[in-house]
């Protein structure tokens, strides 16, 4: 399936803002036998002073741009056309959750695809009973990885409220789940903790949808933004599964990955520091539209 | 012969230690396993055992008070507050014979290079990993193995530049390495502080007794430092987190003993990949860091994003090669425990022999093998958590990991290993050997452990002969932290003949050349130029203070015109004279030294106890009782002392930009202080004797007799407060003042056009100059002191530009 993507994200400030220095990571990987980039590119607006394109540990497109001079007003820019592959859903020939320390220890690598970075915590991820209570009750280690992760994923989408007003990025995953509410970083932020509670590797994916479904289906839930999902680790065999606890389903050819990490925190959109004392508003639009 | 000298030096040394007896099967630095004092101590004891109590007590004093003037102290962690606390030195020192020290020399540089080696694989091609020596998943979890750094080789070939092992003694009297250091090693300027603080107890033992020197070895880390510079122009420098910081006093004394700048993070700034400290004179290159901050804090963007301490962009510069990490950011990977696991077989693999000083024996619980030992031996192990990289003595985790442990019983501990095994190490107790402390005339034996610093110099690793002994305040060598009572000893290398007297300054056989000049961060101009503010504003208020307190026991009216007119103009200045010492006044003293805390580096010692006794003394009568009448001599007390610090900065601080900024805040002070308060006191209403006061705030009663042979009126007083340009208390002379520290500075013209500031100064400058006593009219001199008031601001944008932009912010937004 191929897209085109635009997007926007901006940023006004109410008084000067000095010293602005950002990493982006707006662009959408290129991913063997996944995604293909056709064309793509990101325009920061103003020009900025300095601007470095490279790839980050985990093979993420970065951008980092810094400003010297005050700005009021920042926006970046995506214009992008992907291939999305859908990944074929195969049998479940994962192994079953009590045998998968065993693969893990196995590992001699410490390559960026290695289940070895997605254990315990990480910046965003901790660890807490609650999660592995909850983990516990919907699963058991006779199940397969598989089946334990979408175990899961369905347990917290029915569980969870989906409310846009009730958390925001700085919310822990902990409070959000406590108050069975929150939006995509919530649920894919309260997976990756409820798996890796009980030994599966499991990192998070942001990205795009198809803005309108295709005829017939329903419109899914974060298409007029950024979206968040779960990558989970189900064995040597079948390795990296994709699961969007918001909606309840594996990934498919309706997700287009941008970027993938242990949390939020390692492939954040945008990330900026920058001196200001003045208020901030922020606006984003996306648009995912099939050719 | 020989052997009867010994025992009359055993004989005199016996009141000593009579009562000297080392625990059952522990180690101990004075004796050796027979009982006998080992032959490096004798000197010594012979030396203290012909000291009386007295004089020993008048030496330990002596040692205490260097320590207290020298402004040595470490915090002290509360529930709530940091204490500052007195540095506490135990004053006999740990006395290591010169062979033996050498044996844990090579040891020591033996790991500090297997070390090496472990890091460098770990951020590069991971054969460890690969080859089975370090579990993945182990590496894979630790937070001090930072990604972004991962296949960034440092520009200088090395990650690690300077080291710190602690180690101890076991009980067959061998060295054991209890923890390795290498994320940012604090202690080495505490060791030397020990030193010379010990060296005046003992000056003149010390004198003739063979103890190794310490600065030679940190003047040979400073060429190397210096040599790492990537460009001749570049500099190096220091990088601490500031002063909160439980080290930050030795952050600050290694800057100044080496010369080089301590620098924040919002110092620092970076550019086109090249790191830049902004200075009065704009950025300028920083080629080498020596961080006292841990990695994760060092850049909020790829690091630690909750930093508000770090340098957005370090990574990046670190990337591009051009800046030296001393060490390399990530290295303090190779301070995780469970490494200590590992470590035998990595040695004996890599380099095929084993460690020559070995480790404590410690097992990674996450193998089935390592369980199996570790669940057989439970009784002897202390489990802890893996990934830590706290040493032995300061793990608060063992606890709570201890408590878990005891809640499983005997047969359940294999299934609590099975579940938390990858979480979990186990080690040997560590007994440490004793030595000897003083304490009510006699010595005693106390747990120590020693922390040993290691630097590589441009012929390789060189260990400080000496280092920074923790010794234990009872018998428990779990309570050998300073955090937990413990205190800290100097160690002596002895045995090896003949020592220079080596100092940092080394006579230098080639031409003396001066060294680089020096350039001024921004934020130490924006302290020092608050700090002349503060200090001034201090002593107006102190002179107001006193005229108000006289003014008020000579009338013993509170509602006198002129007492009432006094507490008005307090009033505007926020201070309130309930109190002798009121909470205005000492805001503004603490304000004072917090903003020279912040720039101690640049300060003499002198300046330093000068200001901290002021703001002391100003505490101690604020806490203390006293009457209305003590008011006008406690304000008198206070001016003499504030004036003794004015004139040590005056006299004795080097005419450097510091120097300036520091003048600029005095002046700017002074100049819109007096103009405020000629235009409250020379209204046409003001009360009989407002003159009078003035002139007695301003200092200028004498000078305005010797000049003036009128009767009193306001023209004279204006002319000689306002106009007078030979009088230092006047508004005109602070101007010229100005001026001219303003022409000093970098930046005032450009291409020969007045700066935006030189313009504004030269305005207020002339429309002042101008005047005749006649025309300044109060409100004409609340103007001109609006003005002055408004050159701040100035100041501020010229050459701090980033001030009251501190509020770093960090852009995210909601993915949903």
């Amino acid at each position: 399936m191929i897209y085109d993507i635009s997007l926007s994200i901006s940023y006004e400030y109410g008084s000067r803002a000095d010293a602005g220095r950002h990493t982006l990571r707006l662009l959408p990987a290129i991913i063997q036998g996944e995604q293909r980039l056709i064309l793509g590119a990101l325009h920061p607006e103003p020009h900025p002073d300095e601007r470095r394109d490279r790839t980050d540990f985990f093979g993420n497109n970065v951008t980092e741009v810094a400003y010297r001079a005050p700005l009021s007003k920042i926006a970046f820019n995506v214009q992008a056309r992907i291939d999305r592959m859908a990944a074929p859903v195969g049998l479940d020939i994962s192994p079953p959750l009590r045998i998968l320390p065993t693969e893990i220890s196995q590992v001699r690598s410490m390559s960026p695809d290695q289940p070895v970075h997605f254990l315990g915590a990480s910046p965003r991820i901790v660890s807490d009973l609650l999660f592995h209570d909850y983990a516990l009750q919907h699963t058991h280690s006779d199940m397969t990885v598989l089946s334990a992760v979408e175990a899961i994923g369905k347990a917290l989408y029915d569980d969870m409220a989906f409310d846009a007003e009730a958390t925001t990025v700085e919310t822990a995953a902990l409070e959000a789940f406590e108050n069975r509410h929150g939006v995509c970083q919530d649920f894919t932020h309260i997976m990756i903790s409820c798996l890796r509670s009980i030994g599966i590797p499991a990192g998070y994916v942001s990205g795009f949808l198809r803005t309108l479904p295709p005829e017939g289906m329903d419109r899914l839930e974060g298409a007029d933004a950024m979206h968040a999902w779960v990558r989970a680790w189900c064995g040597v065999e079948i390795g990296w599964v994709e699961y969007d606890p918001t909606n309840a389903l594996r990934v498919g050819s309706d997700h287009i990955v941008v970027a993938r990490g242990r949390d939020y925190s390692d492939i954040a959109p945008v990330k900026g520091v920058l001196r200001t004392s003045g208020s901030q508003t922020t606006k984003q639009s996306v648009d995912v539209v099939p050719r | 012969m020989t052997t009867s000298r010994a025992s009359q030096d055993t004989g005199e040394i016996n009141h000593l230690i009579a009562s000297y007896v080392p625990l059952n099967g522990v180690s101990d630095e004075l004796l050796d396993a027979e009982g006998q004092v080992r032959p490096v101590w004798r000197p010594f004891l012979k030396h203290l055992s012909n000291l009386s109590a007295d004089s020993i007590a008048q030496r330990f004093a002596r040692g205490n008070q260097y320590l207290k003037d020298a402004g040595v102290f470490y915090r002290q962690y509360g529930d709530q507050v940091a204490a500052e606390r007195e540095w506490p030195l135990s004053h006999i020192p740990v006395i290591i014979d010169a062979n033996e020290w050498n044996t844990i020399a090579t040891g020591l540089i033996q790991r500090a290079e297997l070390l090496e080696d472990i890091v460098a694989d770990l951020y590069g091609p991971n054969q460890l990993v690969a080859d089975g020596y370090l579990p993945a998943s182990l590496l894979g979890q630790s937070p001090e193995w930072l990604r972004p750094l991962v296949g960034v080789t440092p520009g200088s070939g090395h990650f690690l530049h300077f080291l710190a092992f602690e180690i101890g003694r076991g009980p067959d009297g061998m060295w054991w390495v209890l923890g390795d250091r290498a994320q940012a090693p604090s202690g080495a300027g505490f060791a030397l502080e020990n030193r010379v603080a010990t060296r005046r107890i003992f000056n003149e033992f010390f004198a003739r007794a063979n103890v190794q020197r310490l600065a030679g070895f940190f003047r040979r880390f400073r060429d190397q430092l210096l040599d790492l510079r990537a460009e001749p122009n570049s500099r190096a420098a220091v990088l601490t987190p500031g002063l909160h910081n439980d080290t930050y006093f030795e952050h600050a004394y290694i800057a100044r003993y080496l010369g080089f700048m301590l620098l924040e993070g919002e110092d620092l700034t970076v550019e086109n990949g090249k790191l830049m400290v902004r200075t009065v004179t704009g950025s300028h290159p920083i080629s080498v860091l020596w961080r006292r901050l841990d990695a994760a804090w060092a850049d909020p963007l790829e690091l630690n994003e909750n930093s508000r301490i770090g340098t957005p962009g370090l990574i990046e510069a670190v990337r591009s090669g051009r800046v030296t990490m001393v060490n390399a950011l990530g290295a303090g990977v190779v301070e995780t425990r469970a490494l200590l696991a590992f470590l035998p077989r990595i040695c004996e693999a890599w380099r095929g022999e084993p460690l020559k000083l070995p480790n404590v024996a410690t097992w990674w619980c996450g193998s089935e093998a390592a369980r199996h030992y570790v669940a057989g031996n439970a009784e002897r192990m202390l489990f802890s958590n893996a990934l830590s990289t706290a040493l032995p003595f300061e793990v608060s985790d063992s606890k709570a990991i201890k408590d878990q442990q005891t809640a499983v019983s005997d047969q359940t501990i294999n299934s609590w290993l099975d579940t938390n095994g990858h979480q979990l190490v186990a080690q040997e107790a560590v007994t440490l050997s004793t030595t000897p402390a003083y304490s009510d005339g006699a010595l005693t034996p106390r747990p120590m452990s020693l922390r040993v610093f290691l630097a590589r110099t441009q012929t390789g690793w060189e260990v400080m002969s000496g280092g920074f002994a923790r010794i234990g305040q009872t018998n428990d060598p779990s309570a050998i932290a300073m955090q937990a009572g413990g205190s800290a000893a100097d160690v002596w290398i002895s045995g090896k003949p003949s020592v220079d007297g080596d100092t940092l300054f080394k006579r230098q056989q080639t031409q003396y050349v001066r060294t680089q000049p020096g350039v001024l961060p921004s934020r130490a101009a924006d302290n020092l130029f608050w700090l002349g503010r503060y200090v001034e504003r201090a002593e107006a208020v102190i002179r107001m203070l006193r005229a108000y307190h006289t003014r008020l026991s000579e009338a013993d009216d509170p509602e006198a015109p002129l007492v009432s007119r006094a507490r008005t103009f307090l009033k505007v200045l926020d201070i309130y004279p309930t109190k002798n010492v009121p909470d205005g006044l000492k805001t503004t003293l603490n304000s004072a030294v917090l903003s020279a805390s912040k720039v101690r580096e640049r300060f003499s010692q002198d300046g330093w106890l000068a200001l901290t006794d002021l703001a002391q003394t100003a505490e101690i009568m604020q806490s203390s009782i006293r009457t209305r009448e003590d008011a006008v001599q406690d304000m008198g007390l206070l001016l003499r002392k504030i004036t003794g610090f004015s004139g040590l900065v005056h006299e004795n601080m080097y005419r450097l930009t510091g120097w300036r900024f520091l003048g600029i805040g005095r002046s700017l002070e002074r100049a819109y202080a007096t103009a405020q308060l000629l235009a409250d006191f020379t209204e046409p209403n003001a009360p009989e004797g407002s003159l009078e006061l003035v002139l007695e705030v301003a200092d200028s009663s004498m000078s305005m007799t010797r000049r003036y042979t009128v009767t009193m009126s306001s023209p004279p007083v204006l002319d000689l407060l306002a106009l007078d340009t030979r009088n230092p208390r006047a508004i005109l002379y602070q101007l010229n003042e100005l001026k001219e520290h303003l022409t000093e500075l970098p930046g005032a013209d450009k291409h020969g056009q007045l700066s935006d500031l030189s313009r504004a100064v030269l305005e207020v400058h002339t429309s002042l100059a101008i005047s005749k006593p006649d025309t300044l009219t109060p409100d004409r001199l609340r103007e001109i002191g609006e003005a002055i008031a408004e050159l701040s601001e100035d100041i501020s944008e010229t050459y701090m530009q980033w001030r009251g932009l501190r509020d770093l912010r960090h852009l995210s937004f909601d993915l949903v």
